[in-house]
C-alpha cells in the first residue's frame, strides 16, 4: 500500500512525531498567551500532524509486516510444531527476521572519555565498519582543532588533542559481537538516540497520538477559562512529546530520560490547580513516589549496562539476555530493580498509592496521563526488555514468579477498593491500577501479546470512562462525588451515559467489546484451564485474574448506578456536555466496540466463517519480531490456546456479579429513589442490604488488611511479625492496662503517685531544668559567636597539630 | 601573558624578577584593599574594595599560568557576583554614605582569632614548603607540547570529572529555584 | 618564583576574610568577606596545581567559584528575607537560635 521508499522514509523519520509536540510546547510557551485560541490551536495543529504521521506509520508497519509475511509463510509452517504444549510458535530467526525486524535509526547523543573523538554516528546498516585504527581515518574534514598548533603530531597525541568535531561514522552497538562489546569501548562511553520501529512502538505511537488528540480537543471545552489554560495546553504538548520520545527509545538512556520527563509532566498537570493544598500535595506524591521507583529504574539499568558490556542499546540487550551472556542471576537481579519502576510508574501495590490522588488534576488529563498513556509506560518498559525480564524471572514453565504475583495482587487489591469509593474518578483511578495489574499479571504469566493487547484496548476505553466522568462533572458543577451531587443522570445527557455504559461494559468484559478479547486472552495464558497451553501453569495468577473479572463488573454496576440511575441528588439541573466534549466520548466509545476484533482467536474467526486472514492481526503485528532468537532459545516463550468455554465462564462470572449489584440498587431505589447504600432507614429494614453493608465495611477493612498483611507479605517475615505482634500483643496489652488502670486508678494515684512517682518526677524534671538553664546561657543565638568559637578552636587544634604532635 | 613568559625564560628563571616585583605589587595592593574591606563604615566601598582584591586574584592565576581560571574569575566574580552583591546593597537599601554601625563591639576578638590562625598558618608553610619553587613551566609533564592551559582544562572537566560537573550543573539549578523561592515575595 | 609567596597570599587574605566574617554586622558584608575566604582557598588550589603540574587543581578552583555563585545567590535571597521580616539585616538582630 506504500511504495518502498516512502515506507522507508517514514521509518527513518519516525522522530518527527514526538519532535512535533515538542515544537508546539516550545510555541505555546512563547506565543501562546497572545493568539486568539491560547495556544490550544498550535497544540492540536501538532497533534494532528504526529496523529496523521503516527496512522501513516502504522499502516506502512502493517503493510510491512503482510508483505513480510506472505513471503515467509511457508518457513512458518515448516518450523511450526513443536509438540502439543507449544501449539503456535513464533518460529525460526529467518521467519521472525522476514515479519519486520525493528528499523532502528540513530544518532550519537554524546560519548565521553579518552577516546572521545571518535564520535559515532551510526545506523545499522554499515555494520562491518571496523571500531580501531581502520574505522577512523583521519579525514581531510576534520577541521575541529586540526589547524596549526597539531600540524606535526604523530597519532597518540591527538587523543589529548580534545573534542575535535569530527563524525567518523562507526557502528559499534551492533557490529561486535558476543563480548567484545566492552573492549570495543573501552572507557569511553556513549549514548545514542534514536527511533525502533516495530510492532510495539508503532502501536504505541497510535494509541498516545489518537488520545492525546481526542483530550486536546476535549480539553478546549473543559478548562475553558481557566487562569493557566496556555500553561496548561503547553504541557499537554509536552507530555505527548516525552511520550512518544520514550515510546520510540532505542537505549535505555533515552528511555529513562523520557520516562523522568513523562513524570515531570504528570507533576505539573496534578497540581495545575494548585492553589489548593491538596492538589498541590497529590503532585509531590505522585513525584515522589515516582522517584522511589526511579532508584529501581537507575540501578536495574546499570546492572544491564555493564552486564551487556557497556551498552545501552536495547535491541543489543535483549540479543545478550536471550543468547545467555549476561547470566540469569544478572538478570533477575535487573529484572526485580526494575519491577520497582514498574511498581511506582505503573501503579502496582504497593507503590499505588499516588495513583489515586493524581486524580486531583484535571480530568482531561487523568484520562491521558493517568490511565491510557503514562501509567503503562512501566508495562510498556516491560514489554521493551522482555527477554530481561522473561528469563530474570524464569516466567517459561513456573507457577508463580514475583511479576505475575505483584500483578494479580494489584489487580484484586485495586478491584476491591473501588468499591468503596464515593467519587467517581477515585473509582475509575482503582479501576486503572487493577486493570493495570492485569496487564503486569499478563506479562507476568508470558502472555506477552495478551498483555499489550490490554495495554491497548484499555486505553480506549479507560480514556472514554475517564472522559466520560469529566462529562458528568462538568454538568454536575464540578463535583466528583457519586452520592451527594449524581444520580439519574441518564436522562438529562443521554449521549454521555450511552458511552459511559460501552466503555464499561468493555471494562467489565462484556462481549464483544473491547476488554471482553483481551481480558480473555490474559485468563487463558495462565495456562491453567485445561487445554489452553501456555507458559507455564499460574493457579494463583489465574484465580486473582477471574475475581478480578467479576469484582471489575461489579464496581462498575454500582459506579452506573450510582451515577445514571435513580434521581438526581444534586442542585440545579444537569444538562448534557457541549459537542466538543461528547464528540471524543462518541469516537472514544466506538474504538472501545471495535478495537476488541483486532485480536479474535482463529476458532472465533472461523465460528462465523470470516476470512482466515482477520484471525489474531494484532499479535501478527506487534509481537516482537527482533527478539526472534529469544524465541527459538530453549524456553522461549509460546502462545496458550484460546478457549471457549473459559470465555463463556468468564464471562458469566462477570454478568454475574454485574447483575447482582443491578439488583440490591434496583431493590433500593424501589423503596427510594435518591437513596444511596449509607442510608440508615433502609439499612435496617431490608436484611439483605445490611449484609451489603457488612461486606463494604469488610472492604473497608482491606485497606488495612493490605498495608498491614501484604505489605508485611512482601516485606519478609520480621514486619509481618511486627506486624501480629502490633495488632495481637500490643493493643492487647494496651486495652488491658487501659482497663486495669480504670479498675485501679485511685488506688494507684493514692499510694504510689502522690508520693514515689511524683517525688522521682519531679526530681528528674528539677534537674534536668537545671541543667537545661546552665546550658542556656551559651546558646545565644549568635551567628557570629559559634563562627568565632569554631575559628578560635581551629586555631588552637590546628596550633596542637603542629606543636604537640 | 605571564605564563607565556615564563615559558620563554625557562633557563634564567633566576633572574625572572620582574614578574616577582609584580607579583609584590599586586600582593601588597590585595592585603591593603582586603583589610579597607572589612574596616571601611561604607558598604558599597567595601564593595569596590572586594573588586580590588578580586581582580588581584586574577592577576595572581595568570602568574601560575592558570588563564582560563583567570578569565573565569573576571567573569563570574568581576562580572557576576559583583553585580549580585551591589544589588543585595542596593535592595537592602544600605546607606550610601558612611555608617557607625557596621561592626560588632568586640573586635578584638575576631582580630585575635584571625590574627592566631595565621599564626598558625604562616608557621606550618614555612615549615612545609620553605623554599620550594614553582616550577617554570607550571603545564603537566604528560600533556603535549603546544596545548594551552584552557584546553587542558577543558580535556579534564569533560573527562574526569564530568560526573562532578553535571553534579554541579544541577547544584546551580537547584541553587537558582532555591533563591527564587526564598527571595520571592508571596 | 617560591610557592610560599602565594600560599602565603592565600592564608593572609583568608584570615581578613574570617575577621570580616566575626565582626562585621551587616549580611551582605558578611557575604563579601565569605567570597574573599573562598578565593583564598581557590589561590590555594591554583598555586599546588602550578607546584605539582598537574591540572586537577585548577578544575576545582572552577568549581569553586561555580559554587560560589551558587552560594552568593542564595545568600542573598536569605539576606533579602531577612530584610524584609525585619527591615534590618543586621545578623546580631538575627538570633532566633537563642535557647
Amino acid at each position: 500500500m506504500f511504495a518502498a521508499e516512502e515506507v522507508s522514509w517514514l521509518f527513518r523519520n519516525v522522530w518527527l512525531i514526538p519532535a512535533l509536540p515538542a515544537l508546539s510546547f516550545v510555541l505555546i510557551l512563547f506565543f501562546g498567551k497572545r493568539l486568539p485560541f491560547k495556544g490550544a490551536e498550535i497544540g492540536i495543529a501538532s497533534v494532528v500532524v504526529a496523529f496523521s504521521l503516527a496512522v501513516l506509520t502504522t499502516f506502512a508497519w502493517i503493510g510491512n509486516i503482510q508483505s513480510a509475511e506472505s513471503h515467509s509463510e511457508e518457513a512458518i509452517f515448516l518450523e511450526g510444531p513443536d509438540g502439543e504444549q507449544t501449539p503456535i510458535v513464533l518460529t525460526a530467526e529467518e521467519a521472525g527476521e522476514a515479519r519486520g525486524a525493528p528499523i532502528i535509526t540513530e544518532v550519537e547523543w554524546f560519548s565521553i572519555g579518552p577516546d572521545a573523538n571518535k564520535v559515532i554516528l551510526g545506523t545499522e546498516g554499515n555494520s562491518d565498519a571496523g571500531h580501531d585504527e581502520d574505522g577512523h581515518s583521519d579525514d581531510e574534514d576534520e577541521d575541529g582543532h586540526s589547524d596549526d598548533e597539531d600540524a606535526g603530531h604523530d597519532d597518540d597525541e591527538e587523543e589529548g588533542a580534545g573534542f575535535g568535531g569530527d563524525d567518523n561514522v562507526v557502528d559499534v552497538a551492533f557490529a561486535e559481537d558476543g563480548g567484545t562489546v566492552a573492549e570495543a569501548h573501552g572507557d569511553r562511553f556513549s549514548i545514542s538516540i534514536g527511533t525502533l520501529v516495530d510492532g510495539q512502538s508503532v502501536m504505541m505511537l497510535f494509541v498516545v497520538t489518537f488520545i492525546s488528540l481526542l483530550v486536546h480537543v476535549y480539553s478546549t471545552d473543559y478548562v475553558k477559562g481557566d487562569r493557566r489554560f496556555t500553561h496548561y495546553f503547553a504541557f499537554l504538548s509536552l507530555f505527548t512529546s516525552a511520550m512518544l520520545f520514550m515510546v520510540l527509545s532505542t537505549s535505555t538512556m533515552q528511555l529513562i530520560v523520557g520516562w523522568e520527563l513523562v513524570g515531570v509532566c504528570s507533576f505539573a498537570l496534578i497540581g495545575h490547580w494548585w492553589e489548593e493544598k491538596a492538589n498541590s500535595d497529590a503532585a509531590l506524591k505522585a513525584f515522589l513516589t515516582n522517584r522511589v521507583g526511579d532508584i529501581g529504574l537507575l540501578i536495574g539499568m546499570s546492572i544491564l549496562y555493564f552486564a551487556a558490556g557497556r551498552t545501552f542499546s536495547i535491541p543489543r540487550i535483549n540479543e545478550l539476555a536471550v543468547n545467555g551472556t549476561i547470566p540469569k542471576g544478572t538478570l533477575t537481579i535487573a529484572a526485580v530493580c526494575l519491577m520497582a519502576a514498574v511498581m511506582s510508574k505503573s501503579g502496582q501495590f504497593i507503590l499505588h498509592t499516588w495513583l489515586p490522588d493524581a486524580m486531583a488534576g484535571p480530568t482531561p488529563v487523568s484520562a491521558l496521563i493517568h490511565a491510557a498513556t503514562m501509567v503503562v509506560a512501566g508495562v510498556y518498559m516491560i514489554g521493551r526488555l522482555y527477554p530481561v525480564f522473561f528469563i530474570g524471572f524464569g516466567i517459561a514453565g513456573s507457577s508463580i514468579n514475583l511479576m505475575a504475583f505483584i500483578g494479580g495482587l494489584t489487580t484484586v487489591g485495586g478491584g476491591a477498593l473501588a468499591f468503596v469509593q464515593k467519587d467517581i474518578k477515585k473509582v475509575l483511578a482503582y479501576s486503572t491500577v487493577s486493570q493495570l495489574g492485569y496487564m503486569v499479571l499478563a506479562l507476568g504469566m508470558g502472555a506477552y501479546t495478551a498483555g499489550m493487547f490490554h495495554l491497548f484496548t484499555h486505553a480506549f476505553f479507560k480514556a472514554c470512562l475517564f472522559l466520560g466522568a469529566g462529562s458528568v462533572s462538568h454538568a454536575c458543577h464540578h463535583s466528583f462525588d457519586m452520592k451527594a451531587d449524581m444520580g439519574g443522570l441518564r436522562k438529562y445527557m443521554p449521549k454521555t451515559f450511552w458511552t459511559f455504559m460501552i466503555g464499561s461494559g468493555a471494562l467489565a468484559g462484556i462481549p464483544p467489546l473491547a476488554g471482553f478479547w483481551s481480558k480473555d486472552e490474559i485468563l487463558v495464558g495462565a495456562g491453567v484451564w485445561p487445554n489452553t497451553g501456555g507458559n507455564g501453569t499460574y493457579y494463583l495468577p489465574f484465580v486473582f485474574g477471574m475475581i478480578t473479572a467479576a469484582m471489575t463488573a461489579a464496581y462498575m454496576a454500582r459506579t452506573i448506578w450510582l451515577t445514571f440511575f435513580g434521581e438526581y441528588r444534586g442542585h440545579d439541573e444537569p444538562h448534557e456536555s457541549g459537542a466538543r466534549i461528547t464528540t471524543p466520548l462518541i469516537i472514544l466509545a466506538g474504538m472501545a466496540v471495535v478495537v476488541g476484533f483486532l485480536n479474535m482467536p482463529s476458532g472465533f474467526v472461523k465460528f462465523f466463517g470470516a476470512p482466515e486472514g482477520l484471525a489474531h492481526r494484532f499479535e501478527d503485528w506487534v509481537e516482537p519480531a527482533g527478539v526472534s532468537t529469544f524465541v527459538t532459545s530453549d524456553n522461549g516463550f509460546t502462545h496458550a490456546k484460546p478457549s471457549l468455554s473459559l470465555a463463556i465462564v468468564a464471562t458469566l462470572l462477570a454478568l454475574t456479579a454485574g447483575g447482582a449489584v443491578v439488583a440490591y440498587y434496583r431493590a433500593l431505589y424501589a423503596k427510594d429513589s435518591k437513596a444511596t447504600e449509607y442510608t440508615d432507614g433502609v439499612m435496617s429494614r431490608i436484611p439483605g442490604l445490611r449484609a451489603g453493608h457488612k461486606f463494604l465495611e469488610e472492604k473497608y477493612y482491606l485497606d488495612h488488611l493490605y498495608t498491614g498483611a501484604i505489605a508485611g507479605g512482601t516485606k519478609g517475615p520480621l514486619a509481618r511479625a511486627t506486624d501480629w505482634f502490633n495488632q495481637n500483643v500490643l493493643d492487647g496489652i494496651v486495652n488491658g492496662v487501659g482497663k486495669l488502670s480504670v479498675g485501679l486508678g485511685n488506688f494507684i494515684y493514692n499510694i504510689i503517685d502522690q508520693k514515689a512517682i511524683d517525688g522521682v518526677v519531679n526530681g528528674s524534671g528539677n534537674s534536668a531544668s537545671g541543667a537545661g538553664q546552665f546550658l542556656r546561657g551559651m546558646q545565644t543565638g549568635q551567628v557570629r559567636q559559634y563562627a568565632t568559637l569554631m575559628f578560635g578552636a581551629t586555631a588552637v587544634v590546628a596550633a596542637i597539630f603542629i606543636f604537640a604532635v | 601573558m605571564m605564563a607565556l613568559l615564563a615559558q620563554q625564560t625557562e633557563a634564567v628563571i633566576e633572574t625572572a624578577w620582574i614578574p616577582n616585583a609584580f607579583f609584590f605589587v599586586i600582593a601588597a595592593v590585595m592585603v591593603l584593599a582586603a583589610l579597607k574591606m572589612v574596616s571601611t563604615k561604607n558598604v558599597v566601598h567595601a564593595a569596590l574594595y572586594l573588586l580590588i582584591v578580586l581582580s588581584g586574584v586574577a592577576a595572581v592565576y595568570i602568574f601560575l599560568g592558570a588563564e582560563f581560571a583567570a578569565a573565569t574569575q573576571i567573569l563570574v566574580y568581576l562580572g557576576a557576583i559583583m553585580v549580585l552583591l551591589l544589588f543585595g546593597v542596593m535592595l537592602t537599601r544600605a546607606k550610601l554614605g558612611a555608617e557607625t554601625d557596621l561592626d560588632h563591639d568586640q573586635r578584638w576578638i575576631g582580630a585575635l582569632v584571625g590574627a592566631s590562625l595565621l599564626a598558625v598558618m604562616s608557621y606550618s608553610l614555612w615549615d612545609a614548603f620553605g623554599g620550594d619553587k614553582l616550577p617554570a613551566d607550571p603545564t603537566p609533564q604528560d600533556a603535549p607540547t603546544g596545548v594551552k592551559n584552557t584546553q587542558l582544562v577543558a580535556d579534564e572537566i569533560f573527562s574526569t570529572y564530568l560526573v562532578s560537573f553535571e553534579v554541579l550543573s544541577v547544584l546551580l539549578l537547584a541553587a537558582l529555584i532555591g533563591a527564587v523561592v526564598v527571595a520571592r515575595r508571596d | 618564583m617560591f610557592l610560599n609567596q602565594f600560599l602565603l597570599l592565600a592564608a593572609v587574605l583568608f584570615c581578613i576574610g574570617v575577621y570580616g566574617v566575626l565582626v562585621r554586622k551587616n549580611g551582605v558584608l558578611v557575604l563579601m568577606s565569605i567570597e574573599l575566604i573562598l578565593n583564598a582557598v581557590n589561590i590555594n588550589l591554583v598555586a599546588f596545581s602550578a607546584f605539582n603540574q598537574n591540572i586537577d587543581g585548577q578544575v576545582f578552583a572552577l568549581f569553586i567559584i561555580a559554587v560560589a555563585a551558587a552560594e552568593v545567590g542564595v545568600g542573598l535571597a536569605i539576606v533579602l528575607l531577612i530584610y524584609r521580616n525585619r527591615r534590618s539585616i543586621d545578623v546580631a538582630e538575627a538570633n532566633l537560635l537563642k535557647g
